[in-house]
């Protein structure tokens, strides 16, 4: 019987703690703000001798992800975290991850990009990992967190799978702030996660193999083809170690999540720690007798479409709150997603798109409230512009 | 360009580009890369040997052919005579390294084009 135990902990703790009983093999990091809580509290579970880990501290992040890859080539279970500006250097390497085969989970602390300079909260560093291969899963609060991360290896290393997974929560509001965030025992943890049983790793001896050989016109594009089948692989393998890890925990973890949609007329969709807000509002406006709900993206990539549009069905008025922009596009990243999604579909709600929270931007209740009243007159035919900005001083 | 072998669907090849056999450089030949070509001069070579030591490409074939010790550049079939035994055109890419390090000059580089009837 798994031991549950609640504890104060900022999201980057609840990280470190699950790299702690994943106990990776190797994990090499570089420090950029605000990804280095996770690291100074994984640090010291390697200087403790609490974890048997191979901590490469490398010169920048794009050797941290050379190493990884590196590292995962060789046979070893893998982790690594970053931010922002972290991950930009990473790119390049980014790309060979996923394009290798290369299970490794990343946490990424979401955080803009410069320029200009910021280091707070917004989604454009994963979001522009969007066609990078990586699976990509977003965290409320520090619990999802825990929680992502050690689904994220098991997902990982699927045979079916062997890609890359991204877990990302938001920077400062996740991972600097405490909440009561509930962990399981390392034995029931141990068991979750399971051995590691690479594929074709270079540390075989017996089994000689070449990795990151010349690919050029006569078969890169047969193995971009396998790697769009491994990743919609990784769809049923989700699934199955959501039901799985929810047996553990007694908590249901979706791709969407649902919070009174029943019956909803308007609906906001969102990521990361704004689900929590946005929650907050839909109590509030319940309480008054309005049919508002929340669903909330846990799963990016993959995009699981036809959940999208069974889960939204019913509702009259949507609204997607894309926490980055997509410079010249119809919309954000997710609204660009959800949008599509209905496209073969004979019943569509109205849908707008709201850029909110770049840089670190606050989203507070009041601006959560102004979207709920603007779907109100979406609901009622009248959509205005498509895309809207949310919180901008005008 | 791989060799010998059809090209196979995305199906049959293993995952990543991975490649799961040992030695396989010898099916890539990277012979057709080459610009100029290397030409020996049996009248200037010594058997030094130099050639074979300095190519990247371990492209000079050892043996075989010239045999100084029969009083002239004939042929011999003793590999353990150690002497010059030809260039595997398969694979030299044509650097010019040899040609560069010969003390004799005994290795002229030159253009492709002037072998396109043979």
């Amino acid at each position: 019987m798994a031991q549950k135990t609640k504890r104060a902990m900022t999201g980057a703790e609840c990280s470190a703690e699950a790299m702690r009983q994943v106990n990776p093999d190797v994990v090499a990091a570089y420090p950029i703000t605000p990804q280095t809580d996770i690291m100074h509290a994984f640090a010291q579970f390697v200087a403790d001798g609490t974890v048997d880990t191979d901590l490469i501290t490398v010169e920048s992040e794009h050797s941290a992800m050379s190493a990884c890859v590196g590292a995962g080539a060789a046979g070893a279970r893998t982790m690594t975290a970053t931010s922002a500006n972290g991950l930009a250097l990473m790119w390049e390497i980014i790309y060979v991850a996923s394009g290798l085969r290369i299970p490794m989970v990343m946490n990424v602390v979401n955080r803009a990009l410069s320029g200009p300079i910021n280091i707070h909260c917004d989604h454009s560093d994963s979001m522009g990992c969007r066609d990078s291969g990586w699976i990509q899963l977003y965290s409320e609060n520090g619990e999802e967190a825990y929680e992502n991360t050690l689904m994220a290896v098991k997902i990982s290393e699927h045979p079916d799978v062997l890609l890359p997974v991204m877990v990302c929560q938001d920077g400062f509001i996740t991972s600097h702030c405490v909440e009561t965030a509930e962990t399981i025992d390392d034995e029931t943890i141990k068991n979750f996660i399971g051995t590691y049983n690479p594929h074709y790793p270079l540390l075989d001896v017996d089994k000689p193999v070449t990795y990151g050989a010349l690919d050029l016109f006569d078969y890169y594009f047969e193995h971009k083809r396998q790697q769009l089948l491994a990743i919609e692989n990784s769809k049923p393998v989700i699934k199955k170690v959501f039901e799985e890890f929810g047996k553990i925990s007694g908590k249901n973890y979706d791709f969407f999540e649902s919070y009174m949609l029943e019956d909803a007329e308007r609906v906001i969709f969102c990521s990361n720690s704004s689900a929590g807000s946005a929650r907050v509002v839909v109590d509030e406006l319940r309480a008054k007798g309005e049919k508002v709900g929340l669903l909330k993206m846990r799963v990016f990539r993959p995009w699981l479409n036809e959940m999208v549009v069974e889960k939204l069905k019913n509702a009259k008025a949507v609204a997607v709150l894309d926490r980055s922009a997509s410079f010249g596009a119809i919309g954000g990243p997710l609204f660009m997603e959800v949008r599509s999604s209905f496209h073969e579909s004979a019943h569509k709600p109205s849908i707008i798109n709201y850029i909110y929270g770049l840089g670190g931007r606050e989203l507070d209740l009041d601006q959560i409230r102004k979207v709920f009243s603007e779907l109100e007159d979406v609901k009622n035919g009248n959509t205005g512009e498509l895309l809207k900005y949310l919180g901008v001083r005008e | 360009m791989v060799e010998e072998e059809k090209l196979k669907g995305w199906k049959d090849v293993p995952i990543g580009g991975k490649i799961l056999e040992a030695g396989n450089s010898r099916k890539y030949k990277t012979g057709d890369w080459r610009t100029f070509r290397p030409v020996h001069k049996p009248e200037l070579c010594t058997n030094c040997m130099i050639c074979w030591m300095v190519c990247p490409d371990s492209c000079i074939k050892v043996g075989k052919v010239d045999d100084p010790n029969k009083g002239k550049k004939g042929v011999s079939n003793n590999p353990k005579l150690g002497n010059f035994g030809g260039f595997d055109l398969d694979f030299c890419k044509g650097c010019g390294i040899c040609a560069e390090e010969c003390p004799f000059k005994a290795i002229e580089m030159r253009e492709e084009k002037e072998f396109k009837e043979e």
